[in-house]
């Protein structure tokens, strides 16, 4: 029996004022799959993973997350839509490129800022729990240190640690491992590899072919804001249906 | 317990803005309790500046505490003359006749000459002394007798008096005005002028008590002196004054007064119709002039100074709380319109933006009159205090959030989205993410601010309030010393911001804990 669908994305458009940067992209994710969305640089991968949690809002179309749907049926965004926003990044973490620690909070408290703030929790109970997540990253010994003594593996380890905190059912990282050289890269990956296990839905921007094609359940190939295609690394990569998608694979490997 | 201090604004501000707090309250309820005792007694109010307006209501040299001069002493006989309590009320120069207008008082003595332009704005009493005008040279300068004398020469005298209008009508002079007395006989004592044409009594106590100046030529012109009431109201208590007055020039009691200071002149004898002579040593005079003759000589000079140290002590404190309370007005206001300008709906967005264009770009001291002067007219009447820190606050709360617009756009973008991203609210994201790094930023600048807003708190003195700036003005203009008084000034202001430029550096070291440093 197949995984149910834990998010979708139907017919997205968005358009930055210089020609479309999405032209109607569609996309389902299962609960717990693996999902890398690679392509060129300006293919639009990144501007379509951050409209999955609405930090950039797209134009038209229609996006269900967790049984949290927001349709986009006219320009205007309203305060009913900001809300259902909100709802929907209960469900959703993120993760960025550039790590984008607080600088002014311990390691720790960057954890705990958020279900703080927005849940009201802040007893010993959210503090344990997220001691564990520091522990499961690997970051318990730097718990106290400010983020600007921690190397960049160890940074992204902490931004991934915050986005657990909040208990998301699907976690979205935008090209975490590309400002990192490939040693320290390996232990993200090897972060999101547990996570996979423990049945987390993760969807990942990236240009590492080689951690795609090994933990991912489905490539999808981006390209001119469309998708070109997807489907598991074995056919992809192997074989994959249009010649845009092998002239990429090419250049890569 | 420890990260719960992170989330909240640090315990060191929190305590800091508590104590602001509480100062606050303790001095308004002060202002409050001073009122209501005022109101029971309803005594009728009189102004001048006493802060340097020798002979006619000044600090006693003796006793700085005490209020003399021949003004003063006419005033306490009217007082008893009409059967009613007086109460005096200090006020700056520029400020006697709005504060008139605004009902702070009912009555301003203090030399003012009752000219036609004066007539249009203020009703007067009938005149109380009449005098004229008279010039003071160097002993060692040239011996300028007559008006026709001072062609060609630097003359200096005080801006708007009758005085100024007869040097301007002879064309031929170089016009020097002043605001203060002092200053104009320190000029002419320097050499920066050859002579000061000037009314008789200052003339006297400022020309005659100084041994390298003399009093020459004849006297020139005539000038009246007379209470001011607000134009069109108060007709029954000048009624009431007239009357009174009247009485003190039948019973010698005008005359007693005058010859005191040793002040009575022809012109007296002439509108009184008091042609006798009475048997009155000018014994205020004679205080006066030993009082001067003393004060040279070290030691004391030191014990002077030493008794002006209660002055400045109280002088600094206002100073002090004036400038504290307005700060953190200044940080709360410009936090306000910074977030609005950044992050506000378009209409608020452009009235915080007009609001910080058009207060950076007014003078304070222009600010400062029109709130406690202008505002009245639309009802707003606020004491003094509140006056000062309102109009300091606002006025640096502009520049405040120009500062923190700054110190907001400097924090990445990133910051903001990651805690959007983690379900934050926008208002949320700024209160814990953005606002904490802005403020670490614009923590160095904060500090220069308060220090100058230490310093131009100096304004607020034209509103009433004695503070260290007008201190030193009295101080040193009723004894020529603006040296060792200004030396004191100076130190009271340095000793009242250093302690926030340690607090400030000691604040910024912890703020900026080892995030800031970079590896």
């Amino acid at each position: 029996m197949e995984d149910p669908v834990v998010l979708s994305a139907e017919h997205l458009h968005k358009n930055f004022g210089e020609g479309d940067v999405l032209c109607g992209v569609s996309m389902q994710v299962r609960k717990g799959e693996l999902v890398s969305i690679i392509g060129p640089s300006g293919c639009g991968k990144s501007t379509f993973l951050r409209c999955l949690n609405f930090l950039e809002i797209p134009d038209s179309g229609k996006i269900t997350a967790m049984g949290v749907t927001i349709e986009r049926k006219d320009a205007v965004w309203r305060r009913a839509d900001e809300h259902m926003a909100h709802r929907l990044r209960t469900h959703v973490g993120m993760v960025f490129q550039s790590f984008n620690l607080f600088p002014h909070l311990t390691v720790l408290d960057n954890v705990l800022l958020a279900p703080r703030v927005v849940k009201g929790e802040g007893g010993e109970v959210e503090r344990a729990e997220a001691m564990a997540l520091l522990e499961k990253v690997g970051l318990a010994r730097v718990a106290q240190r400010y983020p600007v003594s921690l190397s960049g593996g160890q940074q992204q380890r902490a931004a991934i640690a915050r986005a657990l905190a909040m208990r998301p059912e699907i976690m979205l990282y935008d090209e975490p491992t590309s400002a990192l050289d490939p040693i320290v890269a390996e232990e993200v990956l090897g972060v999101m590899r547990t996570l996979d296990d423990e049945g987390m839905t993760q969807i990942i921007v990236t240009h590492d072919m080689r951690f795609a094609q090994v933990a991912s359940d489905t490539i999808v190939y981006m390209d001119g804001g469309h998708i070109v295609e997807s489907g598991p690394p074995e056919v992809l990569c192997v074989n994959p249906a249009h010649e845009q998608t092998r002239r990429f694979l090419r250049t890569l490997l | 317990m420890k990260q719960n201090a992170q989330y909240c604004p640090p315990r060191f501000w929190g305590l800091f803005l508590r104590c602001v707090c509480m100062l606050l309250a303790v001095s308004w309820l002060g202002a409050g309790a001073h009122v209501a005792h005022a109101q029971e007694e309803k005594p009728i109010r009189w102004a001048a500046d006493a802060s340097s307006d020798v002979p006619y209501t000044f600090h006693d040299l003796k006793d700085q505490d005490k209020l003399t001069g021949f003004e003063y002493d006419l005033m306490q006989e009217l007082g008893k003359h009409m059967g009613a309590s007086l109460q005096f009320v200090q006020n700056d120069w520029d400020g006697l006749i709005p504060g008139l207008q605004r009902g702070l008082y009912e009555m301003v003595i203090c030399g003012i000459e009752m000219t036609d332009e004066h007539a249009e704005g203020i009703d007067f009493s009938d005149p109380y002394y009449i005098t004229s005008e008279r010039i003071v040279v160097r002993r060692n300068g040239p011996q300028l007798k007559t008006l026709a004398d001072l062609n060609g020469h630097a003359i200096g005298t005080i801006k708007d008096t009758q005085a100024e209008r007869i040097l301007t009508e002879n064309a031929k002079v170089q016009l020097r005005t002043y605001d203060e007395e002092t200053d104009a006989f320190m000029d002419l004592a320097n050499g920066r002028t050859d002579a000061i044409l000037i009314d008789g009594p200052i003339a006297k106590y400022y020309g005659d008590t100084n041994p390298a100046l003399q009093v020459v030529g004849e006297p020139i012109g005539r000038v009246e002196y007379g209470i001011a009431f607000a134009k069109g109201q108060n007709a029954a208590l000048r009624t009431k004054v007239n009357a009174a007055l009247a009485t003190m020039q039948h019973d010698g009691t005008l005359h007693r007064v005058l010859l005191r200071w040793d002040l009575w002149t022809p012109e007296m004898a002439q509108l009184t119709n008091d042609h006798t002579t009475l048997n009155v040593t000018p014994a205020a005079w004679n205080a006066y002039v030993a009082e001067l003759e003393g004060k040279g000589g070290w030691r004391i000079k030191l014990e002077r100074y030493i008794g002006f140290l209660p002055q400045l002590a109280k002088a600094a404190w206002l100073t002090l709380l004036v400038s504290l309370c307005a700060m953190v007005l200044a940080v709360g206001a410009g936090l306000a319109l910074a977030l609005l300008r950044l992050y506000g709906p378009t209409p608020l967005r452009w009235a915080a933006t007009t609001y910080v264009e058009v207060v950076r770009g007014t003078p304070l001291l222009i600010q400062v009159l029109f709130i406690f002067y202008g505002l009245p007219e639309f009802g707003i009447s606020l004491t003094p205090f509140l006056a000062g820190v309102v109009s300091l606050g606002m006025n640096y709360a502009a520049y405040e959030a120009e500062n923190y617009r700054a110190g907001l756009q400097s924090v990445a973008h990133g910051q903001m989205e990651a805690a959007l991203a983690l379900n934050m609210t926008h208002a949320q994201a700024l209160r814990y993410v953005v606002v904490p790094q802005a403020f670490r930023l614009v923590m160095p600048v904060m500090t220069n601010d308060f220090i100058s807003l230490l310093k131009d708190s100096s304004l607020v003195s034209v509103i009433t309030l004695t503070e260290l700036t007008q201190t030193y003005i009295r101080l040193s203009s009723s004894y020529f010393d603006y040296f060792g008084t200004g030396l004191m000034v100076g130190a009271a202001y340095l000793l009242l911001g250093l302690p926030f430029v340690r607090l400030a550096r000691m604040a910024e070291k912890k703020l900026a804990q080892p995030h800031m440093r970079r590896r």
